[in-house]
């Protein structure tokens, strides 16, 4: 089992998705450089945080066109699985790996805080782990993650279960006051129709290690080693 | 050019162009005259501030590099050493906040980077006017953004700071960005153009008419005219200096560098002239290799361009090749511009003729020291007669203490660290909001904290005082968290030094910071000064942040100030006198800004900090914190918010006022919160230092109540506490 981290010029949450899985789940983990152009062997990858080509233009709409990216939307449709975390979200919906697009927060801020997720899914190679009535706190920082999708892509969503995540507060209820950003419906995270590439704006990554004040990421981390173990 | 007196226009004396004249033994050209400018300008050449620098203690077992070069270097075993700057950028900030705080933190990055450390935290120290004032939270919202904007592209968490508002930085705000780094001790590098024959390369961006005489703005008082300066401004391009930290850490991973240094204050004259001076060698320079944003550029400008993310590498002439393939890689521009020479010449080349040419040493190493006259300004006499017993006695203490809370330098800083990524790099342990942030160290059980503090009002009634209290405070803070103090970095931020009331308060301010520095064993390795921190004639309070690194052998002793469990008893390590002078009760209830400071025991406070250090160490301690703005009601209040618990306390008034007991801001004084079965051991461990410690009361409950002997004076909900003093910020601001 092996896992890659994806690392375009400007990625900065590559090292803390490395030695999340290096460190702490303790499995094999490689980086792969922008201009690689091939993903043998691996059997997840991760799109990490950061501001990969520094964001200008749009968050992750120049990263869409890095060598690297043919190569993982293959590696998608092949139904390997791709995990995009923050700027790897942005990334993912700018390829059309993913559903909907990711804007400006709605006061225009960046925001780094921890926030409350309410599981919407729990049957995903990502989610598995997951209790179904757990809530998970893992931060966020970004300036841009404000989901969003037109009426008709939001009721495909809810209808195929592609929502995953959703801002709540610690009690779990799903409100204004729990969402950080002005996502649409507090869309935290959705899945591809297939279920095997996912986006989220919080840091799992970041929520691994009692001492980082949260380990709930790795209920993320240990549904994939789970789903890949089975396999 | 005698005629014009152009030097004059460039910020030079007529005194110090009779020395060039005389250097050189010749009148220099436009280029030369623009190069000595610069170079001899405040910011660079600290001619004004050289000789009080030297009170400093720089040296100790630890450091591997004082003052002198681009960072200061601390031992912390494991191979390892830690690196650390802080450096101003307020008169850019003052002119334009996003971009001159974001090249802020942009500088103070590549100073890091040039000692071939890899940079791992951010801080500030920031002080504006009243928010009431729309072109303050114009300034405040654009500095913020702009930290922000640099530090989270970059993927620097920013883990700290301070902030303070006054009206004395209403048109004149401080930012001073710092930043912490690691490195292994074999990869240090240092900025020396050693080896002749090697290679010149400027890595990283082109080089534009961008920050023409930056330093010589920065060198002079703001006024209206200062509006014009706005060119003098950089620009910032975050993800250019991504790929650059990771380039040179590449590089001199793979020892491919024999020399490193960062392009800032004075572009290309400063790196090239101090690179070669330090390493006693010359070097040549050919402005036609250059890349530039555009064409036509003059050899001035690009001499004097600050334009930002650019690296000088000095390289042997075999490791070229490789050198470029790595620049390549990372989507660098490289190009070798020159080469070290034995002449100890800076020769400038355009169109193959020389376009200026000058002893390195005499641009980065002989601009003139002055010897400033120093007077003790009248301000201090009138402000320190003050007679505590004409102030009325407390009323209402429960309505002071949601004053204190909700006036915007004690309120919650959340709406500020909030917009910095503070977590980036998973190593952020102890985040904003606590005494001092606290980093682990990969690899190692250790441990870094970090603080940067100053309480400028204080310096402003008794700079001697009040620069002893900010090293003692940063101190304090440090080993709050759990750690011990390694070594200071300062950022002294004045008023126009030429003015002898100015120049005093300077030399005061070091003569207490270095004697601070001195008894807690915490020596000073590198700062940087900021002086002309006036507007139309009127300084800002003297304001000599501190910022200090500790180290923690093991984080997980580290320690918050957050109330971890009902029924621990609160414990005050130190006494309170009746001192109100300079106390933001005083300044916010009272609108006063007299008396004296409260005094320190450079003595007491060393064994408070040892007590208290052993006492963390030991296990004994589930919070602490120190007693600073506000005092101890304040503090209370807090660790309270911090731990979501309420607290119920009892102190005896003795011979004190009950505001001074409440509010007072003596010093030397730390509130730990412990389990009752380590009691005997905080005793005895007290007991041998010679520390006062006095129980107060316990934790628990949903209130804080506060009782003075039997009167209870404070009464409130710690939702209603919390209220006060979260969103104070976030309301001025929207």
């Amino acid at each position: 089992m092996k896992f890659g981290v994806i690392v375009f010029p400007g990625s900065n949450c590559d090292l803390d998705a490395y030695h999340l899985v290096k460190d702490v789940l303790r499995k094999p983990v490689e980086y792969i450089w922008h201009q690689q152009n091939s993903l043998k062997g691996y059997d997840c990858l991760i799109l990490p945080g950061g501001f990969s080509y520094g964001d200008y233009l749009r968050c992750g709409a120049i990263a869409r066109f890095s060598p690297i990216m043919q190569e993982v939307v293959e590696f998608a449709n092949r139904g390997g699985l791709v995990l995009g975390i923050c700027n790897g979200f942005q990334i993912l919906t700018e390829a059309g790996l993913l559903p909907g697009v990711l804007l400006r927060n709605q006061d225009l801020k960046f925001y780094c805080q921890f926030v409350h997720l309410k599981v919407e899914n729990v049957n995903t190679p990502f989610t598995n782990f997951i209790e179904p009535q757990k809530i998970l706190k893992i931060p966020i920082a970004h300036g841009d993650g404000n989901y969003y999708i037109d009426e008709k892509g939001l009721n495909s969503l809810l209808e195929k279960k592609q929502v995953i995540f959703r801002y709540a507060t610690a009690e779990g209820v799903v409100s204004d006051e729990a969402n950080p950003n002005g996502a649409l419906f507090n869309i935290a995270g959705v899945i591809s129709e297939k279920g095997n590439v996912l986006g989220m704006m919080p840091h799992p990554e970041r929520a691994g290690e009692t001492l980082l004040g949260s380990t709930d990421g790795l209920f993320i981390f240990q549904s994939l080693l789970n789903y890949l173990e089975k396999l | 050019m005698k005629e014009t007196k152009i030097w004059q226009e460039m910020g030079l004396t007529d005194t110090e162009y009779q020395l060039i004249l005389d250097g050189l033994g010749r009148e220099p050209n436009y280029v030369e005259l623009g190069m000595f400018s610069v170079m001899w300008s405040e910011h660079c050449s600290y001619k004004h501030s050289r000789k009080a620098l030297k009170m400093f203690p720089t040296t100790g077992e630890r450091v591997l590099q004082g003052p002198g070069e681009n960072a200061g270097v601390v031992d912390i075993g494991d191979e390892l050493a830690v690196c650390f700057k802080i450096e101003s950028h307020n008169h850019p900030s003052a002119i334009e906040p996003y971009q001159g705080a974001a090249t802020g933190v942009g500088g103070i990055i590549r100073d890091i980077l040039a000692m071939g450390a890899r940079p791992v935290a951010l801080l500030n120290s920031l002080r504006f006017g009243s928010l009431d004032n729309p072109r303050v939270r114009h300034l405040f919202s654009g500095v913020v953004a702009g930290i922000g904007g640099y530090g989270n592209c970059i993927g620097i968490p920013t883990v700290g700071g301070e902030l303070y508002f006054n009206s004395c930085y209403e048109d004149n705000p401080l930012v001073n960005a710092m930043c912490v780094g690691l490195v292994n001790k074999n990869n240090l590098m240092k900025g020396w153009a050693t080896g002749v024959g090697n290679l010149v390369i400027l890595v990283g961006a082109s080089t534009g008419r961008d920050g023409i005489h930056g330093v010589t703005f920065a060198s002079e008082e703001l006024s209206e005219a200062s509006e014009k300066k706005r060119p003098s401004v950089q620009v910032g391009d975050p993800f250019m200096e991504k790929l650059l930290v990771e380039a040179c850490l590449e590089l001199i991973e793979n020892n491919y560098l024999v020399g490193l240094q960062d392009l800032g204050g004075a572009g290309l004259t400063c790196a090239t002239s101090e690179t070669a001076s330090r390493a006693g060698t010359g070097m040549e320079i050919d402005l036609d290799r250059v890349p530039l944003r555009e064409k036509n550029l003059t050899p001035y400008e690009i001499m004097l361009s600050e334009s930002q993310e650019r690296m000088l590498l000095i390289v042997e002439p075999s490791k070229e090749s490789k050198v470029m393939e790595v620049c390549h890689r990372w989507g660098l521009k490289a190009t070798t511009i020159g080469r070290v020479t034995d002449d100890q010449i800076l020769k400038v080349y355009q169109d193959r003729k020389i376009v200026a040419e000058v002893p390195a040493r005499m641009l980065a190493e002989e601009a003139p020291i002055y010897s400033p006259l120093a007077l003790e300004p009248a301000y201090i006499k009138e402000i320190s007669d003050f007679n505590l017993d004409k102030l009325p006695e407390i009323v209402d203490a429960n309505r002071v203490l949601l004053a204190l809370l909700s006036s915007p330098t004690i309120a919650s800083k959340e709406w500020v660290y909030g917009q910095y990524d503070y977590m980036v790099r998973t190593s952020t342990v102890i985040h904003p909001g606590s005494d001092a942030a606290v980093i682990r160290i990969r690899d190692t059980h250790k441990g870094l904290a970090l603080t940067t503090d100053c309480n400028s009002l204080y310096t402003y009634l008794d700079p001697y005082v009040g620069g002893m209290i900010a090293v003692a405070e940063a101190a304090r803070n440090i080993v709050c968290s759990g750690a011990r103090p390694l070594a200071v970095t300062d950022c002294l931020n004045f008023g126009n030094p030429e003015k002898p009331e100015i120049f005093w308060q300077f030399q005061k301010a070091i003569e207490g910071m270095s004697e601070a520095c001195r008894v807690l064993q915490a020596p000073v390795v590198g700062g940087n000064v900021s002086f002309y921190n006036e507007r139309n004639g009127s300084p800002i309070y003297p304001t000599p942040t501190v910022g200090m690194v500790g180290l923690l052998e093991n984080v997980d002793k580290r320690c918050t100030q957050a109330f971890k469990k009902q029924g621990d008893i609160i414990v005050l390590l130190g006494n309170s006198y009746n001192e109100l002078g300079g106390s933001q009760y005083l300044l916010q209830v009272h609108h006063l800004v007299k008396g004296k400071p409260p005094a320190l025991s450079l003595e007491q406070e060393k064994a408070l900090q040892e007590n208290l250090y052993q006492a963390i160490s030991q296990g004994v301690i589930n919070s602490a914190h120190d007693l600073s703005e506000g005092g101890l009601a304040v503090a209370l209040a807090e660790c309270c918010i911090s731990g979501g618990l309420g607290a119920k306390v009892v102190l005896k008034k003795e011979d004190l006022r009950v505001d001074a007991l409440l509010f007072g801001e003596s010093q030397s004084r730390v509130i730990v919160s412990i389990k009752s079965a380590g009691i005997p051991a905080l005793w005895q461990l007290a007991q041998k230092n010679g520390l006062e410690v006095n129980a107060i009361g316990y934790v628990g409950g949903e209130s804080l109540t506060i009782k003075v002997d039997d009167r209870e004076w404070i009464n409130l909900t710690i939702k209603e506490i919390e209220q006060s003093w979260k969103n104070t910020i976030a309301k001025l601001m929207s």
